[in-house]
């Protein structure tokens, strides 16, 4: 069926920020489908409230839209814009909850809007469990025995029919929010109510367990025509147990016979039929290991992690082909735009064997519950290809760019006994597997890491196999590390630095053997067809073997280095700057090249760049590209941290820098050269110290005078910055998170109380251009990344801002920065401005600067790194003129997903997206940045609050605030006392009632800033999680708090704000 | 074990023996399909070739005493990128290597599959030999000249030598066995049929004389130009009874109503093959395994239902006026997708 031709103008909508079981998978699906539909001729409107994606570019869409999506928004958008049809199945739940409300709102039958691609009445079916059951028992499709609850006293009644273990999955949430599995009364009815109280529609499912199963999952496509096909099927390494998104997963299956692989697949295409879903959808099975019997466990209908991981393990675009259909046209009539000859309606055959390790948290929260269960916790995923699955997996792992012993991390259970670790790999958690190595290595046989864990024994067998060839080149040392032994460490996957490890050598001595016999990787192209066609996409993994199908060009060309996994701190603006970088690179004529190995991503879509290599970020890795294709140089600014890591090894190879010199960056880096630089040049840094020693450490804390800002020099996981107040809290934060010593000194810094500011400028090595200031709402101890940050600033002096000119550009011209740079600054009550940090390289802020003052800054930075001026390219010297109307950034938190990790903003970052309010009014942006990140603001009700000493005497005006606006006080002992005395009408609520009052919905605020966060302090803690848990808004800062208000208070004056999109900004820019 | 791959241009792999040690030659096909290596190996079609399995892990799930589509292993030698030594299924009841071994096959393993496909889709299908035996390629040159040169009736190699019935209570079937896969026999079987399987070379008045309902032809090895003899019996069937024809036998139905066949450059085999059906104008993703394929017909009778969505070849055909269907690809799966078992459904429903 050819194209739909009433439908000209589609609205697409995106997922919003990044948060756990939402990622970076949507922006590449939905830019893939903006692109997609617009090759249709199809005039795309796209509304997101992430700044930091590729989809939100201008020239993504016709029309982009950086606004929340609610409800409000969407309806206003709609009603400027009046769309043929709205496309929300690339979105990710947040899209698909939209279509939802939208579809009920009555706005879609008003302006008579088709909803494309899968129907409303699909969505329920899929996502309604009770619909869904009856939908599957229909197709006598088999679902574990279950019963949809929306009381607690019903699903108790379920528990006591039924037993344990229950899983409990609360329906409308994403990435399993809420959900659980209960082996007891007190666990089940802790996790249900939760679930009840998450679900959109109060709504849980009660399922019989099937832990132990093997988890499958198919992702499919059905057209118009009815046409089915399956794009890839996949099989989870962990059993049914652990969400696929916490779990290692291979494609294709490795264990089904053809007759099992078939069964479930025309199972699939039965479902899909039966959901009567047009585009891409994912389905998850659980099979019994020993037997032909399985049951459907959920449907995704719409794309989903599964199809961006499935689209970068075949090589087929799921999104683009997915956005076609919705339009509707059918699977034949779409190219395969791999082959570019055969047909986007075939089965991807592969080649090689895929695999997914996900990337969690826990580096950064040294608290958090490790273990795994229905509830996703990775943050981001890698992905590995390899031509056995012992290579996948192994290249897998070194992508994660975690800090353990290479590939296998046996050290980190060196010290475990053999039961120890026999009761470890019990419980699934990040760091099972390599505790199943080493258990292994220690002589548990296979068979009864099979029997304790459920993973298949193939799987088992194969790290078997591992772990002996390691012992094998352990044993063999460098003496006997024969060609035949060593070619067969290479085949399997190990790297170099391993190899070292294993037999106890410098790497260099591994690599004068590789050089002698010579053993070198080759690259083959993923093609979607195991080589049955030609193929001309340029998209490579390395394997060990004969032919390598890879052609070099001559040209010039420069090697881009990617971002890696998405984790906190490191996230989707990295790799939104390696996109622009690569494009940037195209336009000015040189070949670009990729390195990356995060599937979920814009840059690791195969025509992003003109050359992508699905790598490990590793030394050896990056080398044996670079040796291969011969760049001109690296560009190492763009991927962030990892990417920087590898500068000076790459230089110190002999390998060109492009940019900022590997000299610079060092300076940058080392705390010592820093500080000498910036007293060279005269530009104030907070007064800070090294100490090697608790006394030491307590004397400069007096010298410098309280508070200070404490962190170990040497950053290990989880170990991080922290603000103590007084010797006390010094003492204890010594004690609690380092082992302080003459090889791991901590340092200690004045911490300015004051506002912080932050600056990204681009520099040609003499000029330097600031596109402009941001300012942070939080004062000085909330990382950057976790506050709410504004441009252009609206609290800074003319002198300041001048002062912030000069020494960002005295700072860049001093590091001759080439490319782009992020200065951190902070601002005492007196105006002076001092430097925190300095970043040489690309910053979370660039895509939201780039965006707002529509100054292209990567691709300006990526010039200068090619060897333009800023002359060159027009720029002026300086800070730009500042935009006319406001931009207000707000970070997102996943706290949800993360028990036990404490909820109060700090100095170490905690967020995981973050979302975008731009608007000519500050309010209206500061209001749409809040909407849009989900914080729910009651505009009434009960507000507990319960501060800090500190802030006890700054809360009385807030206090004020709030009842003026309505609100009634509650307030624990301390808190209490203050407001009472400041003659507000306050009740106490005594310590022991306050998480009653919570759980019992009594209280719509908690405002809550913690005396020392993190570490025991109980009370605070447990006030905070419990706040999180019953989805009570619990804000942290008083700063923050300010702000809200000010925004209830406008909405009070019934201010409302408007939609733009940012072509509408661009006449108020400077 | 040592073991090498030579092809017929000179091209050659040194990898790992598997199975039998020795000698094995025949033609070289690549095939797709990812999972299903035991249906494969005992598909009849492929005696005389080696198969190659671009998918490079083989043997993950073992073997078992199930999923065979006839009583041995016909390939005439394997090859694969890794073969499994820690098979993992709840039905496997055999190594790989041990049953490559009990059933003399000889493999080659550890070899760039990927390059072996490459090249045959570059050069398309050739001969090549593996030894275990012998690394000197001059000799191995000379010996796979001579294999090549030796006369081969595939056909005759894997018909059954005498009728087998099948009993049912359907529709009675006489099936022609130019190497019958398993799953056909099934196919029927759970539709009610009762089979007559007969040698391929039966007479006409052999195969009317179980007085079928329909006749089906059935897949089979090699050319079917070589099969003048079959040609002229299915040309006096035409219009007796209703007939299917799979694979081989669906291109002898095109030779018997003047069609022409082809060689493929390197065929199609594989479980991912997209075919439009004209008729419904539903793509479905179908099993494929031959070498020929039906040209453009010139008879005007001959209505085209099934074409390749890939390269535009001929996946089937019906007559305007005789009662019979007839498809390239394979109905009956195994392995592949499922998705064209209507046609068997047609079948029944054409007899009646």
């Amino acid at each position: 069926m050819p194209q739909n031709l009433n439908i000209k103008k589609v609205l697409v909508i995106g997922s919003g920020p990044i948060i756990i079981g939402q990622a970076a998978e949507f922006d590449y699906s939905g830019t893939q489908a903006c692109k997609s539909l617009r090759e249709e001729g199809i005039e795309v409107v796209l509304i997101n409230s992430n700044p930091a994606t590729i989809m939100t570019d201008t020239q993504s869409a016709d029309k982009v839209y950086i606004e929340p999506i609610t409800l409000e928004f969407v309806k206003k958008i709609i009603y400027k814009e009046k769309p043929d049809g709205i496309l929300a199945s690339l979105g990710g739940q947040t899209g698909l909850n939209m279509a939802v409300q939208l579809a009920e709102d009555g706005i879609l039958d008003e302006m008579n809007i088709q909803l494309l691609g899968t129907s409303l009445s699909s969505i329920k079916k899929a996502e309604d469990r009770e619909l869904f059951k009856e939908t599957m028992q229909e197709i006598n499709e088999k679902v574990a025995h279950s019963k949809i609850v929306t009381t607690m006293q019903d699903a108790v009644a379920f528990a006591h029919e039924i037993g344990f273990p229950i899983i409990i999955r609360p329906a409308y949430t994403l990435g399993g929010s809420g959900g659980g599995i209960a082996n007891n009364m007190e666990e089940f009815r802790y996790i249900c109510g939760k679930g009840l109280k998450l679900s959109m529609i109060s709504q849980v499912l009660l399922e019989q367990s099937v832990a132990g199963w093997k988890e499958i999952e198919y992702e499919v496509m059905r057209d118009s025509n009815d046409n089915c096909i399956i794009i890839c099927n996949m099989e989870n390494f962990d059993p049914v147990g652990v969400h696929t998104g916490d779990s290692i997963v291979v494609a294709p299956s490795q264990t089904l016979s053809d007759l099992e692989y078939q069964m479930l697949r025309t199972a699939s295409i039965k479902i899909i039929r039966a959901l009567d879903i047009k585009g891409g959808c994912n389905i998850q099975f659980a099979l019994n290991p020993d037997s032909f019997e399985y049951v459907v466990i959920e449907v995704n209908p719409r794309v989903s992690r599964s199809s961006a991981l499935a689209s970068k393990a075949t090589g087929y675009p799921i999104a683009r082909v997915t956005a076609k259909i919705a339009i509707g046209m059918t699977l034949d009539e779409i190219k395969n735009s791999v082959t570019k000859n055969t047909s986007a309606c075939f089965e991807p055959s592969l080649d090689y064997v895929v695999t997914k390790v996900p990337r969690w948290p826990f580096d950064k929260f040294a608290n958090a519950d490790r273990s795994l269960g229905t509830q996703m916790k990775a943050t981001g995923e890698v992905m590995a290809i390899g031509r056995t699955f012992e290579e996948s997996l192994l290249k897998a792992i070194d992508s994660l760019d975690i800090k353990f012993n290479y590939q296998l991390g046996l050290s980190l259970f060196d010290n475990k006994s053999r039961e120890e670790l026999v009761e470890y790999v019990k419980h699934p958690s990040d760091q099972r597997m390599f505790a199943i190595c080493k258990a292994l290595q220690k002589g548990v046989s296979a068979g009864e890491i099979v029997r304790i864990t459920k993973i298949d024994d193939f799987f088992i067998r194969k790290l078997k196999k591992i772990v002996k060839l390691g012992e094998e080149i352990t044993n063999a040392g460098i003496a006997w590390l024969d060609y035949d032994l060593y070619s067969r460490a290479k085949k399997i996957g190990f790297g170099d630095s391993y190899i070292a490890n294993l037999c106890n050598v410098p790497l260099e001595k591994i690599l004068e053997l590789r050089e002698k016999y010579p053993i070198n990787p080759v690259y083959k192209i993923v093609d979607t067809c195991a080589g049955e066609f030609e193929a001309v996409t340029p998209y490579y993994y390395s394997t060990y073997e004969e032919k390598d199908d890879v052609e070099v060009t001559e040209g010039d060309k420069v090697l881009v280095i990617g971002s890696g996994p998405i984790r906190i701190g490191q996230g989707i603006e990295f790799d939104y700057c390696s996109v622009h970088s690569v494009e940037t690179l195209k336009e000015l004529g040189i070949e670009s090249i990729i390195i990356n190995n995060n599937p979920e991503t814009v840059s690791t879509d195969f025509d992003t760049s003109d050359k992508l290599y699905f790598e490990p970020l590793t030394k050896e890795c990056v080398l044996d590209i670079i040796e291969k294709e011969k760049p001109l140089g690296v560009i190492v600014q763009f991927g962030g941290q990892t990417a920087i890591n590898l500068a000076e090894t790459l230089h110190s190879e002999g390998v060109k820098i492009l940019g900022t010199s590997v000299q610079s960056i060092d300076i940058a880096e080392d705390r010592d050269k820093f500080l000498k630089l910036l007293e060279e040049l005269d530009i104030p840094i907070p007064e800070g110290k090294t100490a090697f020693s608790f006394e030491q450490a307590r004397h400069i804390a007096n010298e410098i005078g309280y508070p200070v800002l404490v962190r170990p020099s040497y950053v290990l996981g989880g170990r991080a910055m922290e603000i103590v107040y007084n010797d006390k809290t010094l003492q204890e934060y010594i004690q609690m998170a380092s082992d302080i010593s003459t090889a791991h000194p901590i340092l200690i810094d004045k911490y300015v109380t004051g506002r912080e500011m932050e600056v990204d400028g681009i520099c040609d090595g003499n000029e330097v251009l600031i596109p402009g200031i941001m300012e942070h709402i939080e004062r000085a101890g909330v990382h950057s990344g976790d506050s709410i940050a504004v441009y252009p600033p609206r609290n800074l002096s003319q002198k300041v801002k001048a002062t912030i000119e000069d020494y960002t550009i005295r700072l860049s011209k001093a590091l001759k920065v080439v490319g782009l740079f992020n200065i951190q600054f902070v601002m005492d009550n007196d105006e002076k401005v001092y430097v925190i940090e300095v970043n040489p390289r690309a910053s979370r802020t660039v895509p939201i600067m780039s965006k707002i003052t529509g100054i292209p800054m990567v691709g300006v930075a990526t010039k200068l790194i090619m060897g333009k001026t800023l002359a060159e390219l027009g720029y002026k010297n300086g800070l730009a003129r500042e935009t006319e109307f406001y931009a207000v950034k707000a970070p997102v938190f996943s706290f949800a997903k993360l028990t036990t990790v404490d909820t109060f903003l700090g100095p170490e970052m905690k967020s995981t997206g973050e979302v975008m309010g731009v608007d000519k009014d500050y309010y209206n942006a500061l209001y749409k940045a809040i909407a849009a990140s989900g914080m729910k603001i009651p505009s009434g009700g009960n507000v507990l609050l319960s501060v800090a000493d500190r802030d006890k005497e700054e809360s009385i005006a807030i206090a004020n605030k709030l009842l003026s606006l309505g609100f009634k006080l509650s307030a624990t002992a301390g808190t209490c006392r203050v407001l009472g005395a400041a003659a507000l009408p306050v009740d106490l609520i005594d310590e022991s009632e306050v998480l009653d009052f919570i759980k019992e919905d009594k209280i719509t605020l908690v405002i809550n800033t913690p005396t020392r966060g993190k570490i025991p302090e109980r009370k605070g803690f447990i006030l905070r999680r419990t706040a999180m848990e019953y989805n009570i808004p619990c804000i942290t800062s008083l700063d923050t708090t300010n702000a809200v208000l000010s925004i209830l208070e406008r909405l009070i004056a019934d201010n409302r704000a408007e939609v733009y999109s940012l072509d509408e900004y661009s006449i108020y820019r400077g | 074990m040592k073991a090498v791959l030579l092809l017929e241009d000179g091209t050659y792999f040194s990898g790992e023996g598997f199975g039998k040690s020795g000698e094995t030659a025949g033609e070289i096909v690549f095939n797709t399909c990812m999972t299903g290596y035991q249906e494969i190996t005992t598909d009849p079609s492929y005696n005389g070739q080696i198969v190659t399995m671009t998918y490079p892990l083989i043997g993950n799930y073992g073997f078992n005493t199930l999923d065979n589509e006839s009583y041995k292993p016909h390939v005439q030698g394997f090859i694969v990128k890794e073969l499994c030594s820690t098979p993992s299924n709840w039905r496997y009841t055999l190594d790989p290597e041990q049953y490559f071994a009990r059933h003399n096959i000889v493999g080659i393993k550890s070899i760039d599959t990927r390059a072996l496909t490459q090249h045959i889709r570059k050069h398309g299908s050739m001969f090549g030999i593996i030894s275990t035996e012998c690394g000197n390629l001059d000799i191995l040159g000379k010996n796979l000249q001579a294999y090549k040169a030796m006369p081969r009736n595939l056909v005759m190699e894997v018909t059954s030598k005498t009728p087998v019935h099948v009993p049912g209570p359907g529709k009675r079937v006489a099936l022609l066995d130019f190497g019958v896969k398993s799953n056909i026999v099934r196919s029927l079987e759970s539709r009610g049929c009762d089979i007559h399987i007969l040698p391929a070379f039966s007479s006409y008045e052999e195969i009317l004389s179980c007085n079928p309902d329909g006749i089906l032809l059935s897949n089979g090895p090699g050319d079917p130009r070589d099969l003048a003899a079959a040609k002229k019996t299915i040309q006096k069937l035409l219009g007796v009874r209703p007939i299917l024809g799979i694979c081989l036998g669906h291109q002898l139905l095109g030779l018997s109503l003047d069609c022409s066949v082809t060689k493929l450059k390197f065929g199609h085999h594989g479980g991912n093959h997209p075919v439009k059906d004209y008729i419904t104008g539903r793509c479905y993703i179908t099993s494929q395994n031959h070498n020929y394929a039906i040209d453009n017909s010139t008879n005007n009778d001959i209505v085209i239902t099934h074409v390749n969505v890939n390269d535009n070849t001929i996946e089937g055909f019906r007559h305007k006026q005789l009662p019979l269907i007839s498809v390239q690809y394979h109905p009956e799966a195994a392995p592949g997708p499922q998705d064209s078992a209507y046609i068997f459904d047609d079948f029944v429903r054409m007899m009646a």
